[in-house]
């Protein structure tokens, strides 16, 4: 099967001096397209960063990046910002959404700064939302809606453009169990209709739902195992 | 160039749903402070111009009027004045003059209360004006700038209108040259010498008109000064020519240089009877009105640079978001660029209506009382326009540099506060 992502020898630390600490020690992962990974560990194991890295948030202190077959480590920052809106979703841990932007407004930004106009990103993003079952909440505003509906317009967002793969950086951490796993859910079937996911969990039991899971202490991969289902 | 677009479509999209869902009292302070910036800017030169234009234009209004004719350097008084005259009082666009005889004198008072002849008299040296105080109150309104007394009628044979700057209850410190004459005022009986004849007389009235020379000089009906200077030859020395609204004063005087008057008299528009350092200190005030504008264009830089800054650092975890999602700097730019620049322009707008309005007609109608002149804002429409589209430029700056500045700090650490 393809490889989406590649990364070799990742380094990344934080501080200077005697205060250096080195958070990721030469990482190696490829991600197979349409899979779902989920890259877990206890706080501080640096599973954070590492998706930061591969999501092209921050840059690594040495290593090299493959995403789509694209070395994204020689990109420059307007061409990787180029390349996120193209390719990859976020899906952050305290939602992210833009307080003054209604839901299908938030949903619709990336379409819009892909060149959509209004009225097709508008399409587009009903179209997203209503897949994740939020059809009935296109105009409320962010403080309108609930911490698990709000995630879900987060993921609504992540998936509108269609992007290659989805990053989520804790996406159950500020939710109940009940709401984390409408949230799950909604990741499992976007991964079944062939998205690929990469996302970060301290939980061990949603882990176990993705595909594949990564396991980080100190900087370093400890345990990689494909989970039954 | 379709990036851009994309971009500017997409700013503005940001901008708008911003400024609508902005607290309604933060969006009023900000167009606030921008309406006062922009005040600040055309209200300080405005007045600084003012001062020195109604310093300069009472002159024309309260004495020397639109056309001024006065001796040639050579001669005390105006040779064939009576056709001079005559051919004013005929002209079209004339509303009102005043002829003038005017005779270096001196003014004594309490002459009675001197007890000995070494004792300095309390005496001052001016020149006595001789009016026909219809014609004067027509052209000059002198009888509105009477702070006491009353004004002169046509009989008021023994009668005299001093102004305030010779008397010391109005100058009580007296320059170097200038004597003023103590415990003298209304009702006050005094010597009035011009050559060698001396006579007493009453003062009437006193003019605060805050144009010096009136302000100087003594007046008193024509008939008394030509008969006090042994004077027949009703040759005048000045006349004040007012015109009506609208005429043009080059006009006038052309025409009156045309029916060569100029040969036996000094014809000259206000404007050119100006002293030299009346214009420098036009120009001067000019000047710092603009050093002022000047400065007050950084001052509205620096609180928009600031508004926008606080906003953009308030936002910078949405700015980072926004990044992080694909959106790119050039919108994010955009649309603060717009916010400051819907917030530069309804404050300019409000500040433009605001003037326009109500401050200058109502310093027209009330200007603001300085020692030496009655104040009012002097502002063109043009210079209002060029004020504006400066403070829009210094707006755009402003919005874009503190937006610049946020959106290229590092995208991970926008988002996650550090």
């Amino acid at each position: 099967m393809e490889q989406i992502i590649e990364a070799k020898n990742l380094i990344k630390s934080y501080g200077y001096g005697v205060n250096k600490m080195m958070v990721l020690k030469n990482l190696d992962i490829s991600v197979l397209k349409g899979q779902f990974l989920s890259i877990t560990g206890k706080s501080g194991s640096g599973k954070s960063t590492f998706l930061y890295q591969l999501a092209l948030l921050d840059v690594p202190d040495s290593g090299q990046i493959k995403i789509d077959g694209t070395f994204v480590s020689s990109l420059s920052i307007e061409q990787k910002t180029k390349f996120r809106l193209k390719k990859l979703g976020y899906v952050f841990q305290d939602y992210a959404l833009l307080p003054e932007l209604t839901a299908i407004e938030n949903v619709a930004l990336p379409l819009l700064m892909q060149g959509f106009s209004k009225k097709d990103a508008t399409h587009e993003a009903h179209f997203a939302l209503e897949k994740i079952g939020l059809g009935n909440k296109l105009n409320c505003l962010p403080n309108q809606l609930s911490g698990g509906q709000q995630q879900r317009v987060s993921i609504a967002r992540a998936i509108a453009h269609n992007p290659k793969i989805i990053f989520a950086d804790e996406p159950t951490a500020n939710l109940d169990t009940e709401t984390s796993r409408v949230v799950l859910n909604t990741f499992l079937e976007l991964n079944k209709l062939g998205q690929t996911i990469v996302m970060v969990t301290h939980e061990k039991e949603y882990a176990a739902m993705a595909d594949r899971t990564v396991e980080l202490s100190d900087g370093v991969i400890i345990s990689d195992i494909i989970n039954r289902k | 160039m379709k990036n851009f677009l994309t971009s500017f479509r997409l700013g503005r999209y940001l901008a708008i749903r911003q400024l609508r869902n902005s607290n309604i009292g933060t969006t009023a302070l900000i167009i606030l402070v921008m309406m006062l910036t922009f005040l600040n800017l055309i209200v300080i030169k405005g007045l600084l111009v003012g001062l020195v234009e109604s310093s300069t234009y009472i002159n024309k209004d309260r004495y020397y009027g639109g056309v001024v004719i006065s001796t040639l350097s050579n001669k005390t008084y105006i040779e064939n004045s009576s056709n001079l005259v005559e051919a004013i009082s005929n002209m079209p666009g004339v509303e009102a003059y005043s002829a003038r005889y005017v005779q270096p004198g001196t003014i004594t008072g309490t002459y009675k209360d001197r007890m000995n002849y070494t004792d300095k008299p309390n005496q001052s040296a001016t020149y006595i004006v001789g009016i026909n105080p219809e014609n004067e109150n027509e052209t000059t309104d002198m009888a509105k700038w009477i702070v006491n007394g009353s004004y002169l009628e046509e009989d008021d044979y023994d009668y005299i209108l001093l102004g305030a700057n010779l008397l010391k209850k109005y100058l009580p410190n007296e320059a170097p040259g200038i004597s003023t004459l103590d415990n003298v005022d209304v009702g006050s009986k005094v010597l009035l010498t011009v050559g060698n004849n001396t006579r007493e007389v009453e003062v009437k009235g006193v003019i605060v008109s805050k144009v010096d020379v009136p302000d100087q000089r003594v007046f008193i009906l024509e008939s008394t000064l030509r008969q006090m200077a042994g004077r027949s030859d009703y040759n005048v020395a000045e006349i004040a020519v007012k015109l009506e609204p609208n005429v043009n004063s080059t006009t006038i005087r052309n025409n009156l240089i045309s029916l060569g008057f100029s040969k036996n008299a000094k014809v000259q528009t206000f404007e050119e009877s100006l002293p030299k350092f009346i214009l420098d200190l036009r120009g001067t005030f000019n000047l710092l009105g603009d050093i002022v504008g000047s400065i007050g264009l950084v001052v509205a830089f620096v609180a928009i640079f600031i508004v926008v800054y606080i906003n953009a650092i308030t936002r910078r975890k949405f700015i980072g978001i926004l990044k992080a999602i694909g959106i790119d700097s050039t919108a994010i730019e955009i649309s603060y660029v717009i916010q400051s620049i819907v917030y530069g322009v309804t404050g300019s707008t409000l500040s433009i209506a605001f003037l326009y309005l109500f401050l200058i007609p109502y310093l027209n109608a009330n200007p603001i009382n300085f020692p030496f002149s009655d104040v009012s804002l002097v502002i063109t429409f043009a210079g209002t326009v060029f004020r504006a589209s400066w403070f829009l430029i210094v707006t755009i700056l402003a919005g874009y540099i503190p937006a610049r500045i946020v959106v290229k700090q590092n995208t991970l650490d926008a988002i996650l506060g550090k």
